[in-house]
């Protein structure tokens, strides 16, 4: 067996620490004795010796996180000791029960570290389609340890293995977890991270897929699994879904300023060269100024630009509107941070770019994790309305419908105006009816007024 | 083959011994045997030439009168375990060269349904129970064979036929030790052609002669010259009358040659082609039997003319019949590990 | 029936079914190195030659490749040897006539013969008789197709599995343990059988599966009852056969205990637990698993004299005891 590296208590009264600094690296030789890093209480800083000689492997104990006394943060693989292929997906979860962030051991992920500050914000973490990082879509698959039956018997519940806290070896989720979580009120798909709210959500089981799988004609079908980022969307829907009082409020916005000034701005755009010869520097969508518009409207009703946390508000001080991008087999969110504050020309290049990464998978985590809202336009299929789901952690979404021609009455005539429906979603617990009102009211004056957008 | 015949003549007195036990008909079907056996194994080989037949063969072309002489007064309840090479002995003990070639095929009207190929023909309806892959390996087995005569008094003789490489082997001599202390009726025939693979006796064998290795286990050791049919028989036909009478096994050298590598991947290095070419012309057991006969006047050119055309027609049938019979399923690869429950 | 049951020893119990095969068929005979007058190594064979006599107790020179290979010649031709290997270890010496002879014989005549042959083999360790008279090499011959293999682990059993492989027509290597033949049992009078390729549960039980050979089943009823104290229900499969293997029994014990656990003397690497716990791996009880299988076998070492040296070498009870303990209480 290789050698646990844990994170030592150091202090009477440390229940957690923080790794202020790592003085090996993965992959390193290390010498029993050798200092390995070093552990900062809120009263010293510590240096922490190598319990053994040999490799540094599976360095789990990422510098500047909480982690709770007893965790492991390293292992130390003596030269003759074999590191298997699947040796680091088995020590992740290795995952201490620590006296205060119990359900943290279910999270395969997160090992025994702590995120910064709270559960919430650890749940909190990104966007919710493609959360808590990227790594569960580009890198191996999230391995929670299971035996056999606690797969299968998960497999026909419907529950998620990884949001069940695993009371065998090495956190081993076995079958009397199972058979407590559907005695708990079965088939939760959120992560044991949120467990108030696990335990206040209705307790619905889903169909087995044994069950779904009946309703049809065998050869009727094929099955296609489920890749990462389609579990991943599925398991974060619900959680939005089941955990956030939804509150939908909807507007007409009229356009027909908004495209004669989009068409102004665009014409007089700057020529500027490029790879494929010269090409304007800019070229404005509707949606850039939707986005333009929300984050300034969030300025505005700064009530609105909130997290809800069971704590405190979370207030936030600058807007970073999410924009929903379809990919291909799910979707994701990248974020323009401080939308408010940017061009329209800076917003739309900024979009492009954002958008032709994300088609080809290649953002970062923090381009796409965080923001205080999201924007998500079907416009272009030409949906009048919809309602959109939220992203925790965010407090609201503005689903966007298409700009068409429609009759509008004013001044008791009919006229004929290109309208565009809008529908706000707000988690009620952070933005009420009336303030989700304001900030939509405060949306449409802007994108009837854009000149507003300019100044 | 047949029993003695009482058909011996005054003046037969001088000749040698299968002339005087035997008739002109058993003894023209002695010859037509070797042939079958020669051209088996010419057609044998040609089809491996082919590439109609897998795996490899071990050729006793050059040994035909040891294996005809051995069998010649055995019964056809008798029994025999053979070697690797062991075509010979099979033909000589009755097998029909059709299934013989069938097997070779791998076909299911082989003798083995295609599951032993060369290495482990047998014919248990005729008393061949099997060539052996294992070198000394039908030794033990055919002691066991003879116990079981002896316990269930069925009067049987069986012949253990083997190298000259499995007289080095342990089971060879644990085998006799047991067959002498039990009197089991049981000939040891050790048909010696100078060379285990590429080792020649001389250099793997501590005795000049492996008869010698008989007064070892207080049995009769004999030598005889394997590629003279008359000398082989005389020595058979004493061994399985004293087998019959209950006096013990008997150990018989036939030293002969083989014409032919070891098996198809002998390159012959350690042989000259002068001495292959010596025992090929000089010494044939064919040759050497078919001009006994008509010098004792027992055939003439046009019956040797009459077997040689007869057995051509029986090798061609042969690999006809092979070449049409059906491959086993291969869903049957299964099949006769074990016993089939009823 | 009850009137017929008496208590017999199991060395005694194969006596019995060897005296009963003897009566029924006069083709079964026995050889053997010693097993005439002296009775045998072990005493098993007894008196027998007296009441049959030498042509039917034979003992054999100390020849085990040329004894066995008699034995196999004879049951080719019409015979029903039973042939006694002195230790099991001794089956070294006759492996080509087992493994390609005995083994193979019906398969490469293409069905044209059989090899009703019994062969029987004083196994294991727990004598003092030190690394080359102690082997459980059991699974050396389990890997063969052809042969069949049985480790009675009961007087009833021996009994009745002897008697099974006399009237088999295939191959059957007994493996005997030699610290079992003094054990007493229950056995009937008269002829039985028990099937060969039926595994037998010992012991119900909902926790744990052990899955026991030979010796090792008695140990893990031991272990079995002083775990039930702890409330850990075992369930306890005697393989019996190890060739072919009773599959159904074990995976039917798995899922319904989600737990398994291998005991067996014999190595531990490439063994028979190495085979059941792929064969539940491979089958419909990997789903039930709700535990890693573990194996408790002999050490990676020949037996050694020492006594203490020796039963540590091999599972003891209190090692089923702990294994089952931690399996269970979910430590592993």
């Amino acid at each position: 067996m290789p050698t646990e590296v844990i994170l030592p208590k150091v202090d009477m009264d440390m229940a957690t620490g923080q790794i202020s600094r790592w003085f090996a690296t993965e992959g390193q030789q290390v010498k029993k004795g050798d200092v390995l890093f070093e552990i900062e209480t809120d009263k010293a800083a510590m240096e922490i010796d190598a319990p053994a000689s040999g490799m540094l492997r599976d360095v789990t104990g990422k510098e500047g996180v909480d982690i709770a006394v007893g965790a492991p943060v390293a292992w130390i693989y003596a030269d003759d000791e074999d590191y298997g292929a699947g040796a680091a997906a088995a020590k992740q979860d290795v995952a201490p029960i620590p006296p205060l962030v119990g359900e943290m051991s279910a999270k395969p992920t997160e090992g025994g570290a702590v995120p910064p500050s709270s559960q919430r914000e650890a749940h909190a973490s990104g966007l919710p389609a493609i959360s808590p990082t990227m790594g569960e879509i580009n890198q191996s698959p999230s391995v929670a340890r299971a035996t056999p039956l606690a797969r299968r018997l998960a497999r026909e519940a419907g529950l998620v293995l990884a949001s069940i806290a695993g009371t065998g070896p090495y956190g081993r989720v076995v079958k009397a977890d199972i058979d407590a979580a559907i005695a708990k009120g079965g088939a939760k798909e959120t992560p044991a991270v949120a467990p108030e709210a696990a335990a206040s959500a209705p307790a619905v089981k889903a169909m087995s897929d044994d069950q779904v799988l009946k309703l049809f004609e065998e050869g009727s079908y094929d099955l296609v699994p489920h890749d990462n980022m389609r579990k991943t969307i599925a398991r974060r829907l619900v959680e939005a879904k089941t955990t956030i009082p939804h509150f939908y409020l909807t507007l007409d916005c009229e356009l027909d300023a908004l495209l004669a000034l989009r068409t102004q701005i665009n014409a007089a755009a700057p020529m500027r060269k490029t790879d494929k010869g010269d090409a304007p520097a800019y070229k404005l969508s509707v949606n850039d100024m939707v986005i333009k518009a929300m984050a300034m409207a969030l300025k505005a009703v700064p009530d609105a630009n909130a997290s809800w946390t069971e704590s405190a508000m979370v207030k936030h001080k600058h807007a970073d509107v999410g924009v929903a991008v379809s990919i291909p087999g799910g979707l994701i969110t990248p974020i323009i941070r401080h939308a408010d504050e940017k061009t329209l020309s800076t917003i739309s290049n900024e979009m492009k770019d954002l958008a032709s990464r994300a088609r080809s998978r290649k953002l970062k985590p923090e381009e796409y994790q965080g923001g205080t809202t999201a924007v998500s336009n079907l416009g272009m299929f030409g949906i009048k309305d919809f309602a959109a789901v939220i992203n925790p952690p965010h407090a609201t979404i503005l689903a966007v419908g298409a700009g068409e021609e429609r009759a509008v009455v004013k001044n008791g005539e009919i006229k004929i105006a290109t309208v565009m429906s809008v529908t706000l979603s707000t988690d009620h617990r952070a933005v009420d009816g009336a303030l989700g009102a304001e900030l939509l009211v405060a949306f449409k004056r802007l994108i009837e007024n854009p000149m507003g957008m300019l100044v | 083959m047949a029993g003695a015949s009482k058909a011996v003549t005054d003046s037969r007195a001088n000749l040698p011994f299968v002339y005087r036990q035997y008739s002109a008909e058993q003894l023209r079907e002695v010859l037509h045997k070797m042939y079958l056996i020669r051209r088996f194994e010419e057609g044998a080989e040609d089809s491996y030439t082919r590439g109609l037949i897998h795996g490899t063969m071990h050729l006793s072309i050059g040994q035909e009168a040891s294996a005809m002489g051995i069998c010649m007064p055995l019964g056809e309840d008798d029994q025999i375990t053979s070697t690797h090479r062991g075509h010979g002995h099979c033909i000589a003990k009755g097998a029909e060269v059709k299934r013989m070639f069938a097997e070779f095929f791998g076909k299911t009207t082989g003798y083995c349904k295609g599951r032993g190929g060369s290495m482990h023909i047998a014919d248990v309806a005729k008393g061949n129970l099997g060539a052996n892959g294992i070198v000394g390996g039908g030794i033990p087995i055919a002691v066991g064979a003879a116990l079981s005569s002896k316990m269930m008094k069925t009067g049987k003789v069986v012949v253990s036929f083997f190298g000259d490489g499995a007289n080095n082997e342990g089971a060879f001599h644990e085998a006799l030790n047991m067959a002498a202390v039990w009197k089991l009726p049981v000939i040891f025939v050790c048909e010696n052609n100078g060379y285990g693979m590429s080792t020649s006796t001389a250099r793997s064998t501590a005795v000049k002669n492996i008869a010698d290795r008989a007064a070892a286990y207080s049995m009769p050791g004999v030598i005889v010259n394997g590629n003279i049919f008359s000398e082989v028989a005389e020595a058979s036909y004493k061994a399985v009358e004293r087998a019959r009478a209950g006096e013990g096994p008997t150990l018989i050298e036939s030293k002969t040659y083989r014409h032919r590598g070891h098996s198809k991947s002998d390159r012959n290095r350690y042989r000259t082609k002068e001495e292959i070419e010596d025992w090929m012309s000089n010494r044939d057991p064919i040759t050497l039997f078919e001009n006994e006969l008509r010098e004792f006047g027992f055939i003439d050119d046009k019956g040797i003319e009459a077997i040689r055309g007869a057995v051509a027609q029986e090798i061609a049938d042969g690999i006809e019949f092979a070449k049409t019979s059906p491959s086993p399923e291969i869903s049957e690869t299964g099949n006769y590990v074990y016993t089939e429950q009823a | 029936m009850d009137a017929m049951v008496r208590e017999l020893s199991y060395a005694q119990a194969i006596q019995e079914a060897m005296a009963i095969a003897m009566d029924m068929d006069e083709r079964v005979f026995l050889m053997g190195e010693d097993i005439g007058v002296y009775g045998g190594a072990f005493q098993v064979t007894g008196d027998l030659v007296e009441r049959y006599g030498t042509e039917r107790v034979i003992d054999t020179p100390i020849s085990e490749l040329g004894g066995a290979g008699v034995a196999v010649g004879a049951a080719l031709t019409g015979m029903r040897p039973i042939f006694e290997f002195q230790f099991s270890d001794f089956a070294t010496l006759a492996m080509e006539q087992i493994v390609n002879q005995a083994a193979k014989m019906r398969f490469m005549l293409g069905g044209e013969v059989s090899v009703p042959v019994v062969m029987r083999f004083p196994a294991g360790s727990g004598t003092g008789a030190a690394a080359q008279h102690s082997q459980s090499l059991e699974a050396w011959l389990g890997h063969v197709p052809g042969l069949k293999v049985i480790q009675p682990a009961t007087p009833y059993d021996a009994k009745g599995m002897l008697l099974a492989a006399v009237a088999d027509p295939d191959p059957v290597m007994i493996f005997e343990h030699k610290l079992l033949y003094k054990m007493k049992g229950p056995v009937p009078e008269g002829y039985y059988t028990v099937p060969i390729g039926k595994a037998d549960i010992r012991r119900e039980g909902r926790d744990l599966t052990i899955v026991a050979t030979s010796i090792m089943v008695q140990k893990a009823l031991d272990a079995a009852a002083t775990l039930e104290a702890e409330g850990i229900d075992v369930e306890v499969v005697d393989l019996r056969t190890i060739r072919p293997m009773d599959k159904q029994t074990v995976i039917d014990s798995v899922k319904k205990t989600s737990r398994l656990m291998c005991v067996y003397e014999a190595v531990k690497t490439l063994g028979i637990g190495a085979e059941v716990s792929a064969m539940i791996a491979e089958s419909e009880a990997f789903d039930y698993l709700d535990a890693p299988i573990v194996r408790l076998g002999g050490a990676e070492t020949p037996i050694p004299y020492n006594p203490e040296l020796e039963k540590a070498t091999v599972p003891q009870v209190p090692d089923i005891i702990a294994a089952a303990r931690d399996l269970v209480k979910g430590v592993r």
